[in-house]
C-alpha cells in the first residue's frame, strides 16, 4: 500500500517537473486546478472518513456479510449494485469505501458491482445526461451499464 | 445545479460531523475503534489525494476539450475504439463534464458506439481512479476490473449503436 502511495506520489512529481519545465505558465494553472478540485472533494472525504470509522467501528462482525457477504451471492450483488447507482459521491472516494466494505466481510463481487455502478450511473446527473443525449440513449447507456456492472461482479466473484 | 451539489455536500458534511461526535461521546467503549478505522483511512487518503489531484490538474491544462473532440471525431475502426478508450481514461474531470463533450461529439458525425465507449471509459477506467485503487484494493482487482471493463464497455458501445440504428430507421419509416 504505502509503496503504490509512493509510485503514485513520484509520477506526479515527475509530471509536475515535466511540465514546469515545458510551459510554467500552464503548471501554475494546473496547480490551481488541483487546489480548487482538492477544496471541492474536501468535505466528502471527511464524511467517506467519518462513515468508514463508523462502519468499522460500530456495525457488529457478520452484520454486513449477511446483506452483501459471500453467501448472498446475487441478491447481495444487485442490492449493492442499486446502491452504487443511486449513491452520487465522487467516484475517487468509492475505493476506500469499498475496501472498509471487504474488510468488513463483504464479497469481491458485491464490491466489484458497488464500484463499477458507482462510477458508471448517476441517478442525479441523469437529467443533465438526458438534456445533453437525448432519452434513448441515455435509458440504454445506464440500463446496460447496470447490466454490465452486475456480470462483472458475477465473474469477479467467480475468479477472486 | 453545481451550486445546490455543493450545498448539499456541506449539509452532508455537518450532520456527518454530528453524529460523529454524538458517538464518540454517547459510545465510548466504543470512540477508540471507530476513531482508529476513520484515522487509517485519513491517512491512507492524504498520502495520495494531493499527487491525484495534481496529475488531473495537469492534464485538464494540457489536454484541452477540443482536442478530445478533434481527435475522436473522425476516428473509426480499431483505432476509433481504442482512441475512445485511452481518451476517456485520461484524468480531466467528472462525468458531467462528458456530457456535452459527448454530444458535441455524436452532432460533429462521431459513431454511437465510440461515444458510449469513451463515455464509460471517462466513468469507470479513468486514470487517477485506476491508481486508488490499486491503492486501496490491490494489483488483482484492479487488473481484472479494468480488464473486464473495457471488454464490456466495446460490447455495450456496439449493442447500443445497434438499437438506435434501429430506432431511427423505423423513425425515418414513420415520417416517410
Amino acid at each position: 500500500m504505502v509503496a503504490t502511495a509512493l509510485l503514485i506520489n513520484a509520477l506526479a512529481l515527475i509530471c509536475l517537473i515535466f511540465a514546469r519545465v515545458k510551459d510554467k505558465k500552464r503548471t501554475v494553472q494546473a496547480l490551481r486546478i488541483a487546489v480548487k478540485s482538492l477544496i471541492d472533494i474536501l468535505p466528502m472525504v471527511f464524511v467517506i472518513i467519518i462513515f468508514i470509522g463508523l462502519m468499522l467501528g460500530l456495525v457488529p462482525p457478520g452484520e454486513i456479510p449477511r446483506f452483501v457477504g459471500e453467501q448472498t451471492g446475487l441478491r447481495g450483488i444487485l442490492l449493492v449494485g442499486v446502491l452504487g447507482a443511486v449513491m452520487y459521491i465522487p467516484s475517487l472516494l468509492s475505493f476506500p469505501l469499498a475496501a472498509s466494505l471487504l474488510e468488513k466481510g463483504a464479497s469481491i463481487g458485491a464490491v466489484a458491482a458497488f464500484i463499477t455502478t458507482l462510477t458508471m450511473i448517476g441517478v442525479v446527473t441523469l437529467p443533465l445526461e438526458m438534456k445533453e443525449l437525448g432519452k434513448e440513449m441515455v435509458f440504454l447507456r445506464n440500463a446496460l451499464g447496470f447490466v454490465t456492472a452486475i456480470a462483472i461482479a458475477l465473474i469477479m466473484g467467480a475468479l477472486l | 445545479m453545481k451550486r445546490k451539489g455543493k450545498l448539499v455536500q456541506w449539509i452532508v458534511f455537518a450532520v456527518s460531523v454530528l453524529i460523529y461526535c454524538s458517538v464518540l461521546f454517547f459510545l465510548p467503549d466504543r470512540a477508540e475503534c471507530v476513531v482508529d478505522a476513520s484515522m487509517r483511512s485519513l491517512v491512507e487518503m492524504a498520502l495520495i489525494l494531493p499527487a491525484v489531484m495534481i496529475l488531473l490538474g495537469l492534464f485538464a491544462v494540457w489536454v484541452p476539450k477540443d482536442l478530445i473532440v478533434k481527435y475522436l471525431g473522425r476516428s473509426s475502426g480499431i483505432k476509433g475504439i481504442a482512441l475512445s478508450l485511452v481518451l476517456g481514461a485520461l484524468p480531466t474531470g467528472p462525468l458531467y463534464i462528458a456530457f456535452p463533450i459527448s454530444a458535441t461529439l455524436l452532432r460533429k458525425g462521431a459513431r454511437v458506439s465510440n461515444v458510449i465507449i469513451f463515455l464509460t471509459a471517462w466513468s469507470c477506467i479513468k486514470l487517477p481512479q485506476e491508481m486508488v485503487e490499486l491503492q486501496f484494493l490491490g494489483l488483482k482487482f484492479m487488473s481484472l476490473r479494468l480488464f473486464l471493463t473495457i471488454i464490456f464497455s466495446v460490447i455495450m458501445g456496439f449493442s447500443i449503436e445497434c438499437v438506435i440504428r434501429k430506432i431511427d430507421a423505423r423513425r425515418g419509416e414513420i415520417s416517410s
